[in-house]
């Protein structure tokens, strides 16, 4: 069952005289219980299209296209519809777990709003309410951490709390905006594992959204890899870290370290840059800086085909899988 | 170190906070001490000089009224009309600006068109306008003050608002579904009372020393109360002859001036705000 429907979606911020394209026609399901890794580096608009989805795209942007949630359009909701779902039903968790917590709210105040906000309980039954969940992201001394203040707490137990006030109304779909960028490697794994535990406790859909092949790799059943606002390929983990067809997604792959290969003297990287977000041009935006290009790449863009198996490209020349 | 810390490391505004302390309990006690009311007149002793009289130790007027009690009651008067006015733009300057910087766009640019246009008006006139339909009373002082205090206020809050509704904590508050005035109440004016407490501090002396020069055009508080503008508005017809009677409410004004004025500063520094006002 599809609880997330993205068609067609486009994210433009209007600037003094350029139009900056961000999501540039994108269509995606999420089906209920599963995990989506979507990959890209900044700029690929992979944020934005959920900012959209969440109604928090900054003010100046535009977007169109559809975004259904459990069949509710959430493109150009009003606020207070979108309150209902937001933070119940459809829940974000941000990068940056330093920032996203009110300073001067305890941990228990902030917890105990979201549940007073969506499940009309008292304040008092909201805080133990809080507990249990602090409890259960395994923050230890939950009690005590209910009377602290965020900046009381590391990076890691922020994240912790942040994953708690996302939880709190069990929802159906969470998506982890680069939930582990901000973290230290060991804590990374700590909350990629609290994701994991408590995607099954909880039976939700989750969206991981990161710049890392390797984090989405280990939690994610589909991938959709985008480049310059567009799908570029979609499939299965299994077909897209093994099977690869983009170029792109090759040459990503090839950039996630590997501790059991030769060793290196450079880490491999791409050269060149994404496109300008302010041009359009015809051909495949990934044309500049792929190894294959040919003339036919720079005139005509790709369309996003369904292979076997569900495994998408937007390739003409795919790779051999 | 807590502001708290900061604050008490700075020996001038503690000083100032004591002094702004003891003339507000000399301004409240002081009459306990002294048997000596407002209104009296002592015609046996008119315009006497402190110290001369036993029972005037601060010297009479020039229609025998005792001084400390006149001077205590201009203190209390002054202080009131400075807390109460200040109070008032306190919170209509909070709930304008913030709901103006929150909201954005074109409330927020119809919101601060208004505050342009009533900062336009003439001050002066809008309060003579005022005492001429409702009579002179001290509510009334407080009100119009109030009513033309909060513009700034209102101003100040917006910017900070501004700032404070591009951090990540007010996103990811709008996608926990909270709604505006939750987000407003909770989670930005809080993050606003550092900038606006200082300011807070600074508008009192202002109020105090607005109220005085009403007072002391005669628009202010009336006769036989007195605040601290009316004592040195009789004060200055007797300069020559008898300088107490402008000397010693000016004192006294003077001194809770320079003392808020730091104690302010020293706020200032101490929460940190310094270069937000």
């Amino acid at each position: 069952m599809t609880i997330l429907a993205i068609d067609d979606l486009r994210v433009h911020f209007d600037r003094r005289r350029t139009r900056l394209h961000a999501v540039r026609g994108v269509s995606l399901e999420v089906a209920a219980a599963e995990c989506v890794g979507i990959v890209g580096e900044s700029g690929s608009g992979k944020t934005q299209m959920f900012m959209a989805a969440m109604g928090l795209l900054a003010p100046g942007a535009e977007a169109a296209g559809s975004v259904r949630f459990e069949g509710t359009e959430l493109l150009g909701a009003k606020a207070a519809a979108l309150n209902r779902v937001r933070g119940s039903r459809l829940a974000m968790v941000f990068q940056d777990p330093m920032t996203s917590l009110t300073p001067h709210l305890t941990v228990g105040s902030q917890l105990s709003e979201v549940l007073v906000t969506h499940a009309g309980v008292s304040w008092p039954s909201a805080e133990s309410g809080a507990l249990r969940m602090l409890e259960r992201v395994r923050v230890p001394e939950a009690r005590r951490r209910l009377r602290q203040y965020p900046h009381e707490l590391s990076g890691g137990l922020r994240q912790r709390v942040m994953i708690g006030m996302a939880l709190l109304c069990d929802p159906a779909l969470l998506i982890a905006d680069e939930p582990t960028t901000a973290l230290d490697v060991t804590v990374q794994s700590q909350v990629m594992d609290l994701l994991r535990s408590m995607r099954r406790e909880i039976g939700m859909a989750v969206v991981l959204i990161s710049h890392d092949l390797g984090v989405v790799a280990g939690l994610a059943d589909r991938i959709v890899v985008m480049y310059a606002g567009r799908i570029v390929e979609s499939g299965t983990a299994g077909d897209i870290l093994e099977r690869a067809l983009h170029p792109y997604t090759a040459a990503l792959l090839q950039c996630v370290p590997n501790l059991h290969g030769p060793r290196l003297h450079r880490m491999p990287s791409l050269p060149g840059q994404p496109p300008d977000p302010g041009t359009d041009a015809p051909g495949c935006a990934f044309a500049p800086r792929c190894a294959h290009v040919t003339q036919r790449c720079k005139a005509e863009r790709p369309s996003l085909q369904i292979g076997p198996s569900a495994h998408a490209v937007a390739c003409h020349y795919p790779l051999p899988a | 170190m807590t502001a708290l810390h900061r604050l008490t490391a700075n020996r001038a505004a503690v000083c100032a906070f004591a002094i702004v302390f003891l003339v507000t309990a000399l301004a409240f006690l002081g009459p306990l001490c002294n048997p000596n009311d407002i209104e009296t007149l002592d015609w046996a002793h008119v315009a006497a000089a402190p110290g001369r009289i036993g029972a005037h130790w601060f010297g009479t007027d020039r229609l025998g009224r005792d001084l400390y009690a006149r001077t205590l009651e201009g203190i209390r008067v002054s202080l009131a009309v400075g807390l109460v006015a200040s109070a008032i733009s306190l919170v209509v300057g909070i709930a304008y600006g913030a709901v103006a910087g929150y909201l954005g766009g074109r409330a927020d640019q119809f919101m601060m068109r208004f505050i342009e246009v009533l900062s336009g008006l003439p001050l002066i006139f809008f309060i003579i306008f005022l005492t001429v339909v409702f009579g002179r009373s001290p509510y009334l002082l407080f009100l119009a003050i109030g009513a033309v205090g909060w513009l700034t206020m209102a101003r100040i809050v917006r910017g900070q608002t501004l700032s404070i509704r591009q951090r990540e904590f007010i996103e990811a508050a709008v996608a926990s579904g909270a709604g505006p005035a939750r987000i407003i109440v909770r989670h930005v004016v809080p993050n606003l009372l550092g900038p606006v407490i200082v300011y807070a501090t600074l508008t009192v002396p202002q109020i105090i020393l607005f109220e005085s020069f009403l007072s002391f055009l005669g628009l202010g508080v009336q006769e036989p109360h007195a605040s601290l503008g009316t004592l040195i508005a009789e004060g200055a017809g007797e300069m020559e002859s008898a300088p107490w009677i402008l000397l010693v409410p000016g004192g006294f004004l003077a001194c809770l001036l320079l003392c808020l004025n730091i104690l302010g500063d020293g706020l200032r520094d101490a929460l940190d705000v310094g270069g937000e006002i």
